[in-house]
């Protein structure tokens, strides 16, 4: 066991927990926002996924940094749709997101395969930026301060989502919409335009969390490539409790586990994949079991809204 | 008004969407350089038209009705199951674990007997968790029954690699069944008794959620859970029965797949069936009969599509796209129909005042 | 105050389901001027305020604001044109702060005042209204009482530079005391100097209507009966007695009955309630007898629902006991207090009194789910159930197309009706109304009191829990006053009862106050 003491193994297991952290921060971020103002976004996965086809192809093209454009403006678009179907139309919030999922899971395996089935290319990795002096600290200098900017990216988001909930009217409005959206109507707010808004906020967030697991942490596309990376980021955003610096632990957490079994091949432990793949689903039941009470989450999430409806909620 | 009522009705909600989501795909496969007349005449002559194609859709169809009962029976009541997946694989794994070996010691229909109960015990077991934090601690379901989902398809392979595979081959998968030890096909071969057994247990739950007391409970608990209260049902208890119910429903499905068409399980094999169905069977209105036509057209459109694919040397993600399509087109369908609905209703309140 | 009004509505007119709650309504509001809107319950009132709050739009109708016209299509724009609303049932977000409620909505989405900043915005506008104890700013909305509440939604109006505030209801919740500080409130506000304001006043009692209003204007079934300004070349007696035909065009001037207030021959007790401790309850003492109607009064929130509750087998006992029949009902569910006679009808009809998605006929039955005949073996049996149903929407006179027609269809009083049938029921024995009637029209209110009258003639026990006094004093032969979950008043019923039950419900509130 004292393999695992190494550095080596510690650097791994560091930067496999942040490669695999940042989409479900960004996500989770996302996801987070949009259940605040009252909307379960179960198509979350589809605008990751929409988004890291997207990026792939534009920075195949132009670079990554086109590339993360793409992928937030593709998860905008299914975001889009979400808004429109769910928020102004006011159908069932599962079934819309979950057939945007199909759909986009459908459309980017086509594309895919219709553009890139016989080429296959990869990305040249994305250039790191190396913080100085930390950079160069063993251990964490490598696997925290030594990558690409749009890892710093997301973890200023984490701030900049507390700022907007702590310091803004939106961020007030949005509490309103998912508590009792009927209060923000009454008070001159607008409950349509805020859930879409924030609904376009996680499109967006979800879709830059995709572009990087295609353009920074695979280099390449594969159909289906989220593989519930979305899923988790919905259950993250969940247990955080409106706070987005828990959605940043757990992320972290949830990377460290995705990621383990890479880190302990390093260290030359062969660990079977799917039973480490359980560690953070288990972990997150069993604080559901321990701690998990009701009533943390907004009061009319998952509930459509229309002015005048009669029970006021 | 030139259409009537009933027709308008029909126009918006089913054929115009329809027609709308078919034209659109049309655009979709034209844009990917495919010529939908062709890909559309493949579906129907593959998926349903020829024998052999019609025969898979129908064979298709049994997993899919047993998930489709198990949804029915959760939305009905309010219960947003989602562990679907999970619940199936595992039941596929215990049952394909069991088949063989059980085939060799007791007579067939008991060993398939054994693999029914055993399937639906462990996708109940596996809804236990997620169905007593929503009961006992209000913790909302959507999250832990689709955590339970992945834990539940990570686990499948750590059995099917470690405690179940087959010895004789290297591929990591379960021994498999042989063929004649599978569930029959009744009717001369036409229909396989996984399809009866689904049609009966869709029409099973339809009856129970429509016509019993039990099913009346859980359609109560279901539309208001404090008229529930109010009215002394026994809540917690009522939720707890339904996920095992539905969560065992949902393990059938795996069990039937693996007994009459499968005859084993691979890792990482996962048809995701669940999530396909949730909306086919929100289409529906929850209505049984509604669910049974939904499931059947996508499994035609399924194993058509295929079928096109193949031929037509398009990917087969065709199917999901068209899916989707069709989907969005029917929602909207329904959005319009509330309108009309609510239109409808003004201009009868102004008429009514006017003869008045 | 001949000068122009400050909003002019012209032949508004909205239907809702094929009923007209408004029909070609016209009326003006001048600054400076408290314009009762009077009128019975379902007289449209309040369609007319939620028009002006912008929550609803007219079917036809024009709406002129300084003489320009102008559509009030959502709450923000009405707010803008300078319209603010007190809601009857006011609508803040219980998990936030009072101050954060108050700024909710105002502003550009990133520029949002310190909590410090909107306290001292909200002291500015306190003052303006004269309030001597202030709101605290930080306090949570769901920790407030309904009187403060409602100086909130006031103080937030203020805030945002209201030049016409209507208020729907206001008294409904308060203290005869609250009450009369909320209308030298509104009289303020029309009568500031600097800032006159424009107060619409919507309530359905007539000697509120006449204590405060410039102008009344009446309401009758969604058209206008009527406007009078009591002036003081009008006598009280005159004026009332024109609002009184206007309301109930003179034939149907349903004066309150008060009760005798001499027990009926003490009929042997039936309910008896000993030292109830369930939190917020604490020590609820009270017996009723056979035929005996005991009303339970006070200020919502008080314990009433949690009372009913617990009767009910809704809400676990921490101590005390609770017999019926002298038989203890200790642990028994829901069910088994039903079944033997125990009855509630709740107040929240949709919310849990019946299944607006599910048919009358299955409502009816609703708390007898599997019971035979209409279920065999547990399979239900249609014909039964929709005998049985009939048999009920003709005794009850429920007006419904027929068994099938859905819970959410109905209007409140044939809904109220479905659920008095089934409480009602063979084998009652006792029964709590929660407040029978809120929300009902003139009609369905008055079958319904008739209904609790006869059930009473018919030996039942009755309670009756209700936040309308002179409902109260109509029909109890005695009443208990809740204050914060304790029974802090017992009065008879009959001459005097009313000025003794406003006067215990004042005092416990002062009381409460004092405490908190």
């Amino acid at each position: 066991m004292t393999d695992l003491l190494t550095p080596a193994f510690a650097t791994a297991l560091l930067a496999g927990a942040i490669t695999a952290g940042v989409p479900l921060l960004l996500a989770g971020l996302g996801e987070q926002m949009s259940q605040k103002a009252g909307v379960l976004n179960i198509g979350l996965e589809g605008m990751m996924l929409a988004g890291a086809y997207a990026a792939f192809v534009a920075a195949h093209g132009a670079g990554p940094w086109a590339g993360f454009a793409a992928g937030m403006l593709a998860g905008m678009a299914v975001a889009a749709v979400m808004a429109v179907m769910s928020v102004r139309f006011g159908l069932n919030q599962i079934v819309t997101g979950i057939a945007l999922l199909l759909g986009v899971e459908g459309v980017t395996a086509i594309l895919h395969h219709l553009k890139f089935a016989t080429t296959y290319p990869r990305l040249s990795p994305v250039a790191s930026w190396p913080l100085p002096g930390l950079a160069e600290l063993p251990v964490a200098g490598p696997a925290l301060f030594d990558r690409p900017a749009i890892v710093y990216g997301a973890i200023a988001l984490v701030a900049a989502m507390a700022w907007i909930y702590r310091r803004t009217y939106f961020g007030l409005a949005l509490q309103a919409a998912g508590e009792r959206p009927s209060a923000l109507d009454a008070a001159g707010g607008d409950v349509v335009r805020t859930r879409a808004a924030a609904v376009l906020a996680a499109g967006a967030c979800a879709g830059l969390g995709g572009a990087f697991m295609s353009v920074v942490a695979a280099g390449i596309f594969v159909p289906f490539m989220t593989n519930g990376a979305g899923f988790i980021a919905i259950v993250l955003a969940m247990l955080a409790r409106g706070r987005p610096l828990m959605v940043l632990c757990g992320a972290l957490l949830f990377g460290a586990c995705l990621s383990a079994a890479t880190a302990l091949q390093v260290a030359g432990v062969d660990a079977p994949v799917d039973i480490v793949q359980m560690l953070p689903f288990a972990a997150v039941l069993l604080v559901l079991a321990l701690f998990g009470q009701g009533g943390a989450l907004p009061a009319a999430l998952g509930e459509a809204w229309r002015r005048g409806d009669p029970l006021g909620k | 008004m030139i259409v009537g009522p009933a027709a308008g009705h029909f126009l918006r909600v089913v054929a115009g969407p329809l027609l709308a989501a078919l034209a659109l795909t049309a655009i979709v496969l034209l844009l990917l350089g495919v010529d939908p007349a062709a890909y559309f005449r493949q579906v129907v002559q593959r998926g349903l038209l020829s024998p052999s194609g019609l025969q898979a859709a129908i064979t298709r169809t049994a997993p899919l009705l047993f998930i489709a009962a198990s949804l029915i029976l959760a939305f009905r009541a309010g219960i947003w199951n989602l562990g679907g997946d999970g619940q199936y694989l595992l039941g596929a794994v215990v049952a394909a674990a069991l088949a063989a070996p059980l085939a060799q010691a007791l007579p067939l229909w008991l060993a398939w007997l054994a693999c029914f109960a055993a399937a639906a015990a462990i996708g109940a077991a596996w809804s236990v968790l997620p169905a007593w934090l929503r009961a006992f601690r209000g913790v909302n379901e959507v999250v832990s029954s689709l955590m339970m989902s992945f834990l539940g398809l990570s686990l499948a392979n750590v059995l099917i690699k470690f405690v179940f595979q087959d010895p004789g081959t290297t591929v990591p998968q379960t021994v498999t069944l042989p063929v004649a030890d599978r569930l029959p096909r009744l009717l001369g071969g036409a229909l396989p008794t996984g399809v009866l057994l689904g049609l009966l247990a869709v029409l099973m739950v339809h009856w129970v959620m429509t016509r019993t007391a039990f099913g009346t409970r859980l359609r109560i608990v279901g539309l208001n859970a404090r008229a529930a209260a109010h009215a002394g049902l026994d809540v917690p208890g009522l939720t707890l029965a339904v996920f095992a119910l539905s969560a065992g429903l949902a393990g059938l499905a795996g069990a039937v797949d693996v007994l009459g068409v499968q005859g084993n399980v691979r890792a990482d094999w996962n048809p995701a069936y669940g999530l396909m169905v949730v909306p086919l069977v929100f289409l529906a209105r929850f209505n049984g009969f509604g669910a049974i036509v939904f499931v059947f057209a996508f499994s035609v459109l399924s194993v058509g599509g295929e079928s096109a694919a193949r031929r037509l040397g398009v990917p087969n993600y065709v199917t999901l796209m068209i899916v989707a399509i069709l989907l969005a087109g029917l929602a909207a369908g329904e959005v319009l129909d509330q309108r009309a609905a609510r239109r409808r209703d003004a201009a009868r309140a102004a008429g009514g005042e006017a003869a008045r | 105050m001949s000068a122009a009004p400050f909003v002019s509505l012209e032949g508004l007119t909205r239907s809702f389901a094929g009923v007209r709650a408004l029909d070609g309504v016209d009326v003006a509001f001048h600054a400076g001027e408290v314009h009762v809107l009077l009128g019975e319950n379902g007289a449209g009132k309040s369609t007319l305020a939620a028009i002006l709050a912008g929550v609803q739009q007219p079917d036809a109708g024009t709406v002129r604001i300084d003489g320009t016209l102008r559509s009030l299509s959502s709450p923000r724009e009405a707010m803008a044109r300078g319209i603010g609303v007190v809601f009857q049932h006011p609508r803040f977000v219980p998990s936030l702060s009072l101050a954060d409620n108050v700024a909710l909505g105002g502003g550009p989405w990133w520029r949002r005042p310190l909590p410090a900043e909107i306290a001292r915005r909200m002291r500015e506008a306190e003052r303006r209204i004269g309030a001597t104890a202030p709101l605290d700013p930080l306090a949570k909305a769901g920790s407030l009482s309904q009187g403060e509440l409602q100086r909130a939604q006031i103080v937030r109006a203020l805030m945002r530079d209201s030049r016409l505030l209507v208020l729907d209801e206001p008294t409904s919740m308060l203290t005869p005391e609250e009450a009369a500080d909320l209308v030298a409130l509104m009289r303020r506000l029309a009568d500031d100097p600097d800032r006159p304001m424009a107060i619409v006043f919507v309530t359905h009692k007539l000697d509120e209507a006449l204590d405060c209003g410039d102008r009344i204007t009446v309401l009758r079934r969604g058209r206008k009966a009527g406007e009078l300004r009591p002036g003081a070349d009008m006598p009280r007696e005159a004026a009332r007695r024109a609002l009184l035909a206007m309301m109930f065009s003179g034939a149907a001037a349903l004066a309150p009955r008060p009760s005798t207030g001499v027990l009926p021959d003490a009929g042997r007790e039936i309910l008896r309630i000993e030292g109830l401790v369930a939190p917020p309850l604490d020590g609820i003492y009270l017996s009723v007898r056979a035929g005996e109607i005991v009303g339970v009064a006070g200020i919502d929130g008080n314990g009433q629902r949690e009372l009913a509750e617990a009767l009910a087998g809704q809400r676990a006992m921490v101590a005390g006991d609770i017999r019926l029949d002298g038989l203890p009902l200790g642990p028994l569910g829901v069910a088994a207090r039903f079944r033997r006679g125990l009855r509630y009808a709740s107040d929240d009809r949709l919310g849990e009194g019946a299944v607006g998605a599910l048919p009358i006929a299955l409502n009816l039955l609703l708390k007898r789910i599997g019971a035979a005949p209409f279920w065999r073996r547990g399979v239900a049996r249609r014909v039964a159930m929709d005998a049985h149903a009939r048999a009920m929407i003709a005794a009850f006179d429920i007006r419904a197309p027929g068994p099938h027609t859905l819970a959410a269809h109905l209007s409140g009083g044939n809904l109220q009706k479905v659920i008095l049938a089934r409480e009602l029921e063979t084998g009652a024995r006792a029964i709590v109304f929660a407040k029978p009637t809120h929300g009902l029209d003139i009609v369905s209110a008055a079958a319904c009191r008739e209904r609790i009258r006869a059930a009473a003639r018919s030996g039942l026990a009755v309670l009756l829990i209700s936040t309308d006094l002179d409902e109260i004093v109509e029909l109890a032969d005695r009443v208990v006053v809740m204050s914060r979950g304790r029974i802090v008043a017992r009065v008879a019923g009959g001459e005097g009862a009313r000025e003794a039950v406003g006067r215990a419900i004042s005092r416990g509130e002062r009381r409460a106050e004092a405490q908190a």
